[in-house]
């Protein structure tokens, strides 16, 4: 059932967990039983910074069922130089851009699971404040 | 492997059909399909459906349609791979004919979209997505080609008007096609000015929602009779790429959809030159320019040069499209439409278009891409 589901997907929701492939040191998001590029197994799990830019968007008028329109989706370019797909939030859709850089914050994915209950998970934003260098 | 011919073909009106359901669309076309080939039965019913399950509740389609078609208790079963199913279904066939298990064997592709309500049917395409990765954070059918079309566009610096043409030329096409869902022409302007659904993607780059089924009968040499009008299966393939778009090495290359080119090619020894006619996956007017490119009729990235050069109508130039008005008109019942691609091809090649005929044509190209180029369908038919 879904509520199992989205348990299984924890890492990955809430931390941007992927991996990291020990023999062509290749990381991958969504995490995959074998490589993605040499095929190999030997993965292990590998946090992803979250910080990046937007590489092409959306705005999603007709949502599927669970969504409320309209919101903006988005690939995003990690630092890590893979892409991502996620909602964008606390943006104007005119105000996306590609190229515009963007970081990850935990929000609610479907404001009703199909039980009732609340998804979490990652969604990104126009990056506030550029950080200092430390 | 031996020879494989289609000999029958079949085919529903495309559009919204309240007064049928699964049944009565899969199994229509099915004994459409072998009253065209003279056949009385055959070994094997292999049926495309993508959404049976969510959005009709029913599972077991190819039993309902062996029985609901008086074919009991013929071997039958599914094939489901997404909007490619109905094209993966005939592929199943000529490999069962092909490997000679059976002699004769039906394809039939059937959706019946217009039972669910929109966001029903808008979560239900969505199922050929990623769900835990793309569909689960809101990622719709159409959003999903609106990030590839935009990015398209940033690379190229094309307008969303560039894209005019294909839908363009698949309605003028759809005109004279009495299957056909929308049989009206439109302009480049009427095409600039439509609503959009999810920017940049306009209500005109899209294929609509609907219901139809189509169907083969294909046979090996010793099957075939002196009545039938025999289309060569020359090559039949079948490729995947990553089901996330975010995980392709280049989201604007369909890997899957070249690769199967490419093996269709290799087998049928022939390259895109040779083609006569492309029944290519314009359900949305990116993914015609995708499919273009993955098919080798154009660069990465120039397949607007090709519909700017208005060379894709039936009198040829480069390559004629969607000949009988391709996804965008004739309609995109998703689970059919693979099958109506093979259907309209073969019509081309026994000469039996009527006023949709592509002059002289000999070989055709047909492409059935489902989940936004995760899995293709390839198939080179010869007359």
């Amino acid at each position: 059932m879904d509520l199992a589901r989205y348990h299984r997907l924890r890492s990955a929701y809430y931390r941007l967990e992927g991996q990291r492939c020990t023999s062509c040191q290749a990381i991958q998001f969504p995490p995959r039983t074998a490589c993605r590029i040499c095929r190999e197994r030997s993965l292990e799990p590998h946090r992803l910074s979250g910080r990046g830019i937007v590489y092409s968007h959306a705005e999603v008028a007709q949502a599927p069922r669970g969504f409320a329109a309209p919101y903006v989706v988005a690939l995003v370019k990690l630092e890590e130089g893979l892409l991502l797909t996620a909602q964008l939030t606390d943006v104007e859709p005119e105000d996306v851009v590609i190229g515009l850089p963007a970081e990850m914050v935990t929000r609610r994915l479907q404001e009703h699971g199909p039980h009732g209950y609340l998804v979490y998970g990652y969604k990104f934003r126009p990056v506030l404040h550029r950080r200092k260098a430390s | 492997m031996r020879n494989v011919y289609i000999v029958g073909v079949g085919q529903t009106p495309v559009g919204e059909h309240w007064d049928r359901g699964l049944r009565e669309l899969g199994a229509s076309a099915v004994r459409d399909a072998m009253a065209d080939a003279r056949v009385e039965r055959a070994g094997a019913l292999y049926v495309g459906n993508m959404m049976g399950g969510c959005l009709n509740g029913q599972e077991n389609v190819a039993t309902l349609l062996a029985d609901a078609a008086g074919l009991l208790p013929i071997e039958a079963w599914k094939v489901e791979a997404a909007c490619a199913s109905g094209g993966a279904a005939v592929r199943a066939a000529a490999l069962a004919v092909g490997s000679g298990a059976h002699d004769v064997a039906i394809a039939v592709g059937v959706e019946k979209m217009t039972d669910g309500m929109p966001e029903t049917v808008t979560a239900g395409l969505a199922t050929a997505a990623d769900q835990d990765f793309e569909a689960s954070h809101g990622l719709s059918f159409v959003a999903l080609s609106a990030l590839l079309m935009r990015r398209y566009m940033h690379e190229t610096g094309c307008s969303r008007e560039a894209f005019a043409p294909f839908a363009v030329n698949a309605h003028a096409n759809g005109v004279t096609n009495a299957k056909a869902m929308f049989r009206e022409e439109i302009t480049a302007e009427e095409f600039t000015r439509s609503p959009i659904v999810a920017s940049p993607i306009g209500i005109l780059d899209a294929a609509p929602v609907c219901d139809g089924a189509a169907a083969v009968v294909v046979c090996s040499d010793d099957a075939l009779r002196g009545h039938h009008k025999p289309v060569r299966v020359a090559a039949s393939a079948v490729a995947t790429a990553t089901i996330d778009l975010a995980s392709r090495e280049d989201i604007l290359t369909l890997a899957a959809a070249a690769t199967s080119a490419a093996k269709v090619y290799e087998k049928a020894r022939l390259g895109p030159k040779d083609i006569d006619l492309f029944e290519a996956h314009d359900a949305f007017t990116i993914i015609t320019a995708l499919s273009l490119e993955a098919c080798g009729f154009a660069r990465r990235g120039e397949a607007l040069a090709i519909a700017a050069k208005g060379c894709i109508g039936r009198d040829g130039g480069c390559v004629p499209l969607s000949t009988f008005g391709g996804l965008k008109a004739r309609g995109h019942p998703v689970g059919a439409s693979g099958a109506y691609q093979i259907v309209e091809a073969a019509l081309q090649l026994r000469g039996e278009a009527g006023a949709n005929q592509v002059p002289g044509a000999r070989r055709a190209l047909t492409q059935s891409i489902g989940g936004h180029g995760s899995v293709a369908v390839t198939h080179v038919l010869e007359s």
